[in-house]
């Protein structure tokens, strides 16, 4: 077949800009092949090179002593004791899932398993933070329920357990919905698999399902903005079969538990090229792969196309050659492909042979570690006007515009579909803060958590990353877990411009600082950029997925309110009504600048909730919606109502950070405050659980009528 | 009680539904789709939950046409005793052990969540640990549990007591409220919840314990 020739318009769709092709003109010496082209597209696109991000990426504190590893492997890796180690990811599927909801969520929920297994870890559990536009816009509807469907029909069948996630609606959302999935499993912390290759003439392999024309280009596609021309992009979102890669997962497990295996890496975006370069480059050596070895469903595939396909459920490995039997005994047993198609070589080259013939010849090291990396101009975002004349309201209506909103509304309907129990390990399932799994076979359990706050965000980039950090850990805190870790999944505009830049950056400075002073290190986690729709960009929406751990199962903090139990509110209470729920919800306004983070506040009370698990009977954080909305989330859990004495709006409804509401007993509550005050962290007793009324302050309504419109508005709005 | 837990690509309820066994005192073997036999002196066969073969074709079809199929239906007309939890269930209805079809749920979605169960008879290995009329907290989570079977089968499990459970309240569109059936020697049992995510404190309920327990009990040579 003919190859098309190198034009600059052919260039340009392939996403590399002018100096970009200079610069691989320059590198190679000659004009590349097609082939060479795409090849170089594929590693140099914005997804897979990180070329905007990866100078600021830096700056992230991402060690520890908990830290195994971190960022640059498939997912970080954090030892929890005993031997054994947590490993963790989150990664974005937005713009496939925009164009093509249920293949697009679904096959985001099988790259992040992939990623987990591909280190040897059994994945254990998942979650998913999804944010979509105006439930009134024309598409949300049909993108929440083939997403929800997409993410349930994957990870359902491959049998994790979903233990929590996020559901927002927002206009800037609208042309542009996020899905990022997080995934984490469990192994025997000196049982972890990596990338690097090592060894010269060993056997690269193949494994998994057949390679198809399915999602050629998917990384560059998703490198771009959007605009009316979407429709056409439908063929590069990838179709996903989690029958396949359960077979996948046990199949990797038992051969990783044979010794056979020197290297692994999944193959993600930009397949084939992205996995082979990655085990070269990390082991510094070259790779040769013969193509006509590859196993395909398709026929007359081109060398372009199969370096290219992203078609899901497929590994590459290095081999030990003498293992070789044994390996492909158990890849029978599973009914999967398995096929040696090329091997390590001494020099630096990636070079892809088609039936004895050359279709790419490059310099492997230079299509990774010397990948374009870009000092974007950036403009810092103009500080927040402080909230004028902040509204009063009644606190029942501003209960009901909060409860009433598909945003706090519960969320059952998602949450139903996915399959939150399976494995049997399941101590808390979604809907009320952490999830929490137990650890097979041991006393231990872990805590997840994914957050942010995007209007925050938008509002003071610095105070939002931090506030999304300091979310998580109190999410985890609630639980009686200790925070070990995080992982960021960071949705931005289009960093080409300076403003979009200055969200990244002050979001990155928030983040970071947060997970330093909370001992809270990244160890993974993705960029996605580009989230725009003609021009629009989303909500700066930097999501952190974290982890903690809980030594003991008697450890976990209940969610048992009991009649009669005293509401105590921990941390101080200024009313900052700027950028809250309320003020968007009940007046649909957004404006005022985010709440402040006094990290040494945050940990001070964090570490007082931990110490004083033993005399809660539930906990959890403050956050959108502030004392209001968590005090009635906690008493409808429990089927009971509560009354609060406190009764301004800005204290009902004001999202000032660092705080826990918990219930105890009136005895444990004296215990808590002479505790508090030796602590010298702020306590109030605000209200008491108990009867089947919400009162809050003056206003008073009946449990079973708001317990109604909460369990019944997340259905009504996009159902 | 020896029991032998069959394991075909996609089950991922094999290891929950096992240690529910042996948390009630079982001596458990895991035997793979592919064997044509049981292991010598099985005295029960579960079958699991999970999407086996990806619920392609339809759910239980291909893992019913399975080399170790043909031995657990020999191993049921012997009187065996076998239990089909979820997956296991449609899988049991394929291979005709028991009556009925699982249709999608009448919602058309999956659904997943801790429901009420009403015990219809004790009469039965696995429901001896109860008393008809329990209501019971147990987990369901499918896609397609929507059980169907004609007016006269339905008539006839009613009337011979083979409705071993009922729904409260009915989420899937299953006829008759119908959680699981009994074959008509009582010795297997098929159900679309699952005991064995109810059967561990851990769990957060314990109430399907109890049918692992009074299986031990029943099938333990004294």
């Amino acid at each position: 077949m003919q190859e098309p020739a190198i034009t600059p318009e052919l260039v340009a769709a392939h996403g590399l800009k002018p100096d970009e092709y200079e610069r691989i003109l320059e590198i190679i010496g000659r004009e590349p092949t097609f082939t060479e082209l795409g090849i170089f597209s594929a590693m140099w696109n914005e997804h897979c090179s990180y070329k905007s991000s990866k100078r600021w990426l830096r700056t992230l504190p991402t060690s520890g002593p908990q830290v195994i590893c971190g960022p640059g492997e498939n997912a970080g890796v954090v030892d929890i004791g005993d031997g054994q180690a947590i490993i963790f990811k989150m990664e974005s599927h937005n713009h496939p899932s925009y164009i093509e909801p249920y293949q697009g969520a679904a096959t985001g929920v099988g790259g992040i398993l992939r990623d987990v297994f591909t280190m040897g870890a059994r994945p254990v559990a998942s979650m998913n933070a999804l944010s979509f536009g105006l439930p009134s816009h024309p598409k949300t509807r049909s993108l929440v329920s083939g997403v929800v469907a997409g993410v349930g029909g994957y990870g359902n069948c491959f049998g994790v357990p979903c233990v929590g996630g996020e559901v927002r609606f927002h206009a800037a959302y609208n042309g542009n919905c996020l899905v990022n999935a997080f995934a984490a499993g469990l192994a025997d912390a000196d049982k972890i698999f990596y990338s690097a290759a090592s060894g010269v003439g060993m056997p690269v392999v193949y494994l998994g399902a057949k390679t198809g024309r399915d999602g050629v280009g998917g990384a560059t596609m998703a490198s771009a903005e959007f605009d009316d021309t979407i429709e056409e992009k439908r063929p590069t979102v990838q179709v996903g079969d989690p029958f396949t890669e359960k077979c996948l997962m046990e199949a990797c497990l038992e051969l990783m538990a044979t010794g056979a295996v020197i290297s692994i890496q999944d193959m993600g975006a930009a397949g084939l090229t992205c996995s082979a370069v990655e085990m070269g480059d990390k082991g510094g050596l070259g790779v040769r792969l013969d193509l006509e070895k590859v196993p395909v469903r398709e026929k007359a595939m081109t060398a372009y196309e199969m370096m290219l396909s992203e078609s899901q459920e497929r590994m590459l490995m290095v081999l030990r050659p003498e293992k070789e039997a044994e390996a492909k005994a158990v890849f029978d047993k599973w009914d999967l492909d398995f096929a040696i198609v090329g091997e390590t070589i001494a020099e630096d080259r990636f070079l892809i042979m088609l039936n004895n013939e050359v279709k790419a010849d490059l310099p492997l090291s230079k299509l990774s570690s010397e990948a374009p990396e870009y000092d974007r101009p950036w403009v810092p975002t103009p500080a927040a006007k402080p909230l004028a004349d902040a509204p009063e309201i009644d606190a029942i209506e501003g209960l009901r515009a909060l409860i009433g909103s598909p945003n706090y509304g519960a969320k059952n309907w998602v949450f139903e579909q996915y399959d939150t129990m399976v494995m049997a390990d399941s101590a808390r399932t979604p809907g009320a803060g952490a999830g929490i799994i137990r650890v097979h076979g041991t006393k231990k359990a872990l805590a997840f958590t994914s957050d942010v706050t995007p209007r925050y965000v938008k509002a003071n980039p610095e105070e939002g990353g931090k506030q999304a950090v300091a979310e998580a850990y109190r999410n985890l805190t609630a639980a009686g877990a200790l925070p070990l870790a995080s992982t960021d999944n960071l949705n931005f505009g289009n960093p080409e411009k300076p403003e979009i830049m200055g969200q990244f950056v002050g979001a990155i400075k928030g983040i970071g600082a947060a997970c330093a002073a909370l001992d809270m290190p990244i160890v993974s986690g993705n960029v996605s950029l580009y989230n725009e729709t003609d021009g629009s960009a989303i909500l700066p929406t930097p999501t952190i997925g974290a982890v903690g751990l809980i030594a003991d199962t008697a450890q976990i903090i209940p969610q048992a309110v009991r009649e009669g139990d005293v509401a105590l509110l921990i941390g101080e209470t200024k009313g900052h009504l700027g950028q809250s729920a309320l003020l968007a919800e009940a007046f649909g306004r957004e404006e005022g600048d985010a709440p402040a983070v006094d990290l040494a506040a945050e940990k001070r009370n964090g570490e007082f909730v931990r110490a004083n698990y033993a005399r809660l009977n539930a906990c959890t954080d403050l956050g959108d919606g502030g004392l209001a909305l968590a005090a009635f989330e906690m008493a409808e859990a429990a089927g009971l109502g509560v009354t609060l004495s406190v009764a301004t709006t800005a204290q009902l409804f004001g999202e000032d950070q660092a705080r826990y509401l918990v219930a105890c007993s009136a005895e444990a509550a004296k215990a808590l405050a002479e505790a508090a005050a030796k602590a010298g962290v702020p306590v109030a007793e605000v209200g008491r659980f108990g009867g089947k009324t919400v009162s809050l302050g003056g206003a008073a309504a009946p449990l079973a009528e708001l317990s109604a419109l909460y369990r019944g508005s997340f259905a009504k709005a996009v159902a | 009680m020896k029991a032998a837990v069959i394991v075909f690509p996609g089950s991922n309820c094999d290891r929950d539904l096992a240690e529910a066994f042996r948390a009630a005192g079982a001596d458990v073997t895991m035997v793979w789709h592919k064997d044509s036999d049981l292991p010598k002196g099985v005295d029960i066969v579960g079958i699991p939950g999970g999407f086996s073969f990806g619920d392609y074709l339809r759910c239980g079809a291909i893992a019913s046409r399975s080399p170790i199929c043909s031995a657990v239906v020999e191993h049921t007309k012997r009187g065996g005793y076998a239990m089909g939890v979820c997956n296991g269930f449609q899988v049991l209805t394929e291979t005709g052990i028991l009556p009925g079809a699982l249709l999608r749920n009448a919602g058309l979605k999956y659904i997943c969540k801790t429901v009420q169960l009403k015990v219809e008879t004790s009469n039965s290995a696995f429901t001896s640990g109860y008393n008809a009329g329990d209501v019971l907290g147990i987990p369901i989570a499918h896609h397609d549990g929507n059980y169907y079977a004609d007016a006269a089968t339905l008539d006839a499990l009613k009337g011979e007591d083979r409705v071993a459970f009922t729904y409260a309240e009915n989420p899937n569109g299953s006829q008759r409220d119908i959680a699981g059936v009994l074959s008509a020697n009582r010795r297997v049992l098929g159900m679309m919840p699952h005991p064995e995510r109810a059967a561990d404190p851990g769990h957060g309920g314990t109430d399907g314990a109890a049918m692992f327990r009074a299986l031990v009990g029943v099938l333990t040579p004294a």
